[in-house]
């Protein structure tokens, strides 16, 4: 596979071409092109995202029980619906137990419109690693299999499958959707929790409230450490870079890896139209690194477009308020700011090469 | 037989659950004024312009513009374009450089000689426009656009009013103007010249015309009283510029010359001083950011070496030398003297201090008002208090530019028009304005401005070359597609990607589809919500990126 992030630069400066060398006469406005926004229906079809065609799958179906502005159901449809696209639709999801399995299913209706397996809560990567199996046995190999869970059933309840599913190598792509903690039973603390939210079982009472530091896992870097062939996180707020990675792993066998980050606005606490916005200020404050991984080694990341302090994410969610009232809490503020500052080190996230400059496209 | 619950019921898909029931909020999409159509004086659709300039549709841009304004070489040039200060993409980056795109169709249209067509059907009404300097052919022409038969009368020998007497030639070329004025003549317009009007009542009368518009601007020079003992030379700027513009020589006016005053004329004749050959000084009574001339304007004059004093007032001339009094500025932002004098070498003064209008044309009208400095009352329709006889431009309550004065045309033409139907003129209700705030910039590409070439400072210093060179059409293709689209959806699909419950539907791509939301209310956008799903998220209209959708309170 080619290295992802010169892919994503030709990608770019395709789209840039196209934007600069425009004739006059030629449809296509630039203000739709190379910038972020879901697509153009000006641009030529290999330039769109999957989101912007109307024939995109729709893996997940209008009618689902998911709350106002769920950062999940999106998430799900964005990276399922990029996973049909590359693989001509013959895709067989496998779901763990959690928010997606309970509003897209409750009987008898389905929300799936591709085929959809739910077993337990901890065996999603173990039912996924039998389907491929399966599936190799009976020479389909060109059904692909995905499985995919909240981060309660990756992190915590399935992480032994999970671990299993990569040391062996096992065909599938498996998705986590990580809204940081088990939402639909009532918001408790996952390995996913970051410090100080507060959430059903760590309170914000006491003199450290919310959950604790130097808890919780940071399971991209474990999946990385299995060695397996491809390991991403992504994030609602850029659906470009998603769509990009999930084809990216479409296009590799063995096992895969992508950790996704849905907020959640009954859990965070954040008014419902706020999904995205939150999402993008998490990877913009550095507490939420967008990078892919081949073998074990970083091969790209994302950089910070405009940068923020932690505290601009934080203060538009209730499971932080403590941190702001009644007193502001300047020691955990500045412990998650080096918490972002960390990250923003280790992937090199400060560089000036985000590729949405039109005039730098153009050179 | 003893089947498990689980397995009596067929599969069903989650359609059937019209979550739309739980909404309390709906989106809708709306079209709103961007900012810069709601700043522009001369009612100029900038956004639909510049949408189609950036497809590289230049004729269709063209005609667009000159559905409110003949003039858009001149309006590239001369124009201060409040559509550029109001412009949203001034507080992202910067500007989008409107005017640049202007003079950029208006050139292309000069130079591949594209006309107006007026409409077949003539109304068979004769209007007399009086003056012909913007406001008039303003008028002019878009009474013909309307169907009536105009002729403009002049008292100049030449049309164009301050755009030609007023604007010098380095930043308004005259070959510019004359092809935007003949074009207007192309349309059907008679303009006589050197024909001043003594009685415009008998005019009507004896030439038969149903309707008159009277701009003849404000052309008499502000003084104000300077001792000049020694005969010292004392001009005013609004002649000397007119002499510079139709004096067979360059006029010698002194080899050190100060100019008394702080706006935008003051700064024109200093600079057009410089061009002759000469020492420049503005004396100005504030600060240099309380002048009223624009600041690119002060910043030109520097870098062509036009000397500033600021703080000062000018109390008395000889034929050497001015002598100033030095000012301090009050809590109220008003200039206090201070007691303190200077001397400022210099062998003559021009007095750029505003100037008020020649109103004796219209004392003998009956009904006429104006106040003391000449300024006429006009009513809400532009109409003077003479039945039929319309007045605009520099001569009404406004401010005085260039381009407030073509509005005035084109706001007294509709006028003229319904009156000459005999109808009220309605004007459109506008939509709310598209604010910043109401913006997701996010999602639009950093894109810094193009710089306009600027001519090198030697030869703005012995030349009237024109000082601000064109964008090439590369250039001016990149500059119309910063424009944000402000209030009005350009299509980029982020509702129909970012919806949770996919309840955002494609319309057909098809202009002639009319499009409306649930209320029946109209919008653009070539989208709509499927309301069985729609949860009232609000997610699509926050990540809108130029807020074309608003989110409205369901009724319970």
């Amino acid at each position: 596979m080619d290295a992802p992030h010169i892919k994503a630069g030709q990608t770019m400066n395709v789209e840039a071409k196209e934007t600069m060398n425009v004739e006059a006469g030629q449809k296509i406005k630039f203000y739709q092109t190379g910038t972020l926004t879901v697509g153009n229906r000006l641009l030529d079809e290999d330039l769109r995202t999957v989101q912007a065609s109307e024939e995109r799958s729709n893996a997940i179906t209008s009618g689902h029980r998911a709350c106002q502005g769920c950062g999940e159901a999106l998430g799900a449809r964005y990276a399922l619906d990029a996973a049909m696209r590359a693989a001509n639709g013959k895709i067989i999801a496998v779901n763990a137990t959690g928010c997606l399995e309970v509003f897209s299913t409750p009987y008898p209706e389905t929300s799936w419109t591709l085929p959809w397996l739910h077993s337990l809560f901890g065996n999603a990567a173990s039912v996924a690693s039998g389907v491929a199996a399966a599936l190799r046995r009976l020479g389909k190999a060109d059904i692909r299999v995905v499985a995919q869970g909240g981060d309660g059933g990756t992190t915590d309840i399935g992480f032994a499958c999970l671990s299993g599913m990569f040391e062996r190598n096992d065909d599938v792509l498996y998705l986590c959707y990580d809204n940081q903690g088990y939402m639909n039973t009532g918001v408790q603390r996952s390995s996913a929790t970051p410090p100080t939210a507060r959430t059903a079982t760590t309170p914000a009472v006491g003199t450290a409230p919310g959950n604790i530091f130097g808890t919780g896992k940071d399971v991209p870097r474990i999946a990385m450490a299995h060695g397996i062939p491809y390991v991403a996180t992504a994030s609602v707020a850029d659906l470009h870079d998603l769509e990009r990675k999930v084809t990216n792993a479409m296009q590799v066998r063995g096992a895969r890896y992508i950790h996704i980050l849905v907020p959640c606005p009954l859990g965070w606490g954040t008014v419902t139209n706020a999904t995205i916005r939150v999402a993008r200020l998490a990877t913009e404050s550095g507490l939420f690194p967008l990078f892919e991984a081949e073998h074990g080694e970083i091969v790209a990341s994302s950089p910070i477009r405009r940068a923020v302090p932690v505290e601009d994410y934080l203060k538009i969610q209730s499971r932080f308020a403590h941190l702001f009232r009644p007193t502001r809490d300047d020691a955990h503020l500045a412990a998650l700011q080096a918490i972002a500052d960390k990250n923003i080190q280790r992937y090199n996230l400060l560089r000036n090469d985000h590729g949405n400059d039109a005039r730098k496209e153009a050179a | 037989m003893n089947k498990p619950f689980a397995t009596t019921l067929d599969v069903g898909s989650s359609l059937a659950n019209h979550t739309g029931s739980w909404r309390t909020e709906r989106p809708v999409y709306v079209d709103r004024m961007p900012p810069c159509n709601q700043a522009c004086p001369a009612g100029e659709n900038t956004q639909d312009w510049l949408y189609h300039a950036e497809e590289g549709n230049y004729r269709t841009a063209w005609e667009s513009i000159v559905r409110d304004n003949p003039f858009p070489a001149i309006m590239g040039r001369a124009c201060y374009h409040p559509c550029e200060t109001s412009c949203n993409r001034g507080s992202l980056d910067a500007a989008v450089n409107i005017h640049a795109v202007e003079r950029f169709l208006g050139d292309r249209a000069i130079a591949l000689g594209w006309n107006i067509a007026s409409s077949e059907e003539r109304s068979g009404k004769k209007v007399l426009v009086v003056g012909a300097g913007p406001s008039g052919l303003s008028a002019a022409y878009h009474l013909t656009l309307l169907g009536h038969e105009v002729t403009v009368v002049e008292a100049g020998a030449a049309p164009g009013g301050m755009m030609r007497f007023g604007i010098p030639a380095y930043r308004l070329p005259r070959t510019i103007i004359d092809a935007e004025i003949a074009r207007i003549v192309a349309l059907g317009v008679t303009i006589r010249l050197n024909e001043p009007v003594e009685d415009i009542p008998a005019l009507l009368e004896r030439e038969g015309f149903d309707a008159a518009f009277v701009a003849i601007g404000a052309h008499l020079a502000k003084r104000v009283d300077i001792p000049a003992p020694d005969a010292g030379k004392i001009l005013d700027a609004i002649g000397v510029l007119r002499e510079l513009e139709t004096g067979e020589s360059m006029p010698r006016i002194g080899r050190r010359v100060i100019v008394y005053g702080g706006g935008n004329t003051a700064l024109d004749v200093a600079r057009s001083v410089r061009r002759l050959g000469e020492e420049a000084i503005v004396v100005y009574r504030r600060t240099r950011d309380k002048m009223p001339a624009h600041e690119f304007e002060v910043s030109e004059a520097l870098e062509e070496g036009v000397q500033f004093h600021w703080l000062r007032t000018v109390t008395h001339m000889t034929g050497e030398s001015i002598t100033v009094e030095k000012m301090t500025l009050g809590p109220d932002g008003f200039p206090r003297g201070t007691g303190e004098y200077e001397t400022i070498e210099g062998d003559a003064l021009i007095l750029a201090l505003g100037q008020n209008v020649d109103t004796h044309v219209l004392d003998s009208i009956p009904g006429v008002e104006h106040s003391a400095d000449g300024v006429v009352k006009v009513g809400p329709n532009m109409m003077t208090g003479h039945k039929g006889i319309f007045a605009g431009g520099d001569m009404v309550p406004s401010e005085r530019t260039l381009t407030v004065a073509i509005g005035h045309g084109k706001k007294a033409a509709r006028n003229i028009d319904a009156y000459l139907r005999g109808i009220p003129y309605v004007p459109k209700v506008k939509p709310a304005l598209a604010s910043f705030e109401r913006l997701n910039t996010w999602y639009y590409s950093d894109a810094g401005k193009t710089v306009q070439p600027v001519l090198e400072d030697v030869r703005r210093r012995s030349t009237f070359e024109e000082v601000v060179g064109g964008l090439d059409e590369t250039n001016a293709l990149f500059e119309a597609r910063r424009c944000l689209s402000c209030g009005n959806c350009f299509e980029c699909d982020n509702c129909f990607g970012v919806c949770p419950d996919n309840a955002v539907i494609k319309l057909p791509d098809s202009a002639a589809i009319e499009r409306s939301d649930s209320a029946g209310s109209p919008h653009s956008a070539p989208f709509a919500i499927d309301y069985d799903y729609c949860k009232g998220c609000g997610v699509c209209a926050a990540e809108c990126p130029c807020g074309a959708i608003e989110m409205v309170p369901e009724e319970i």
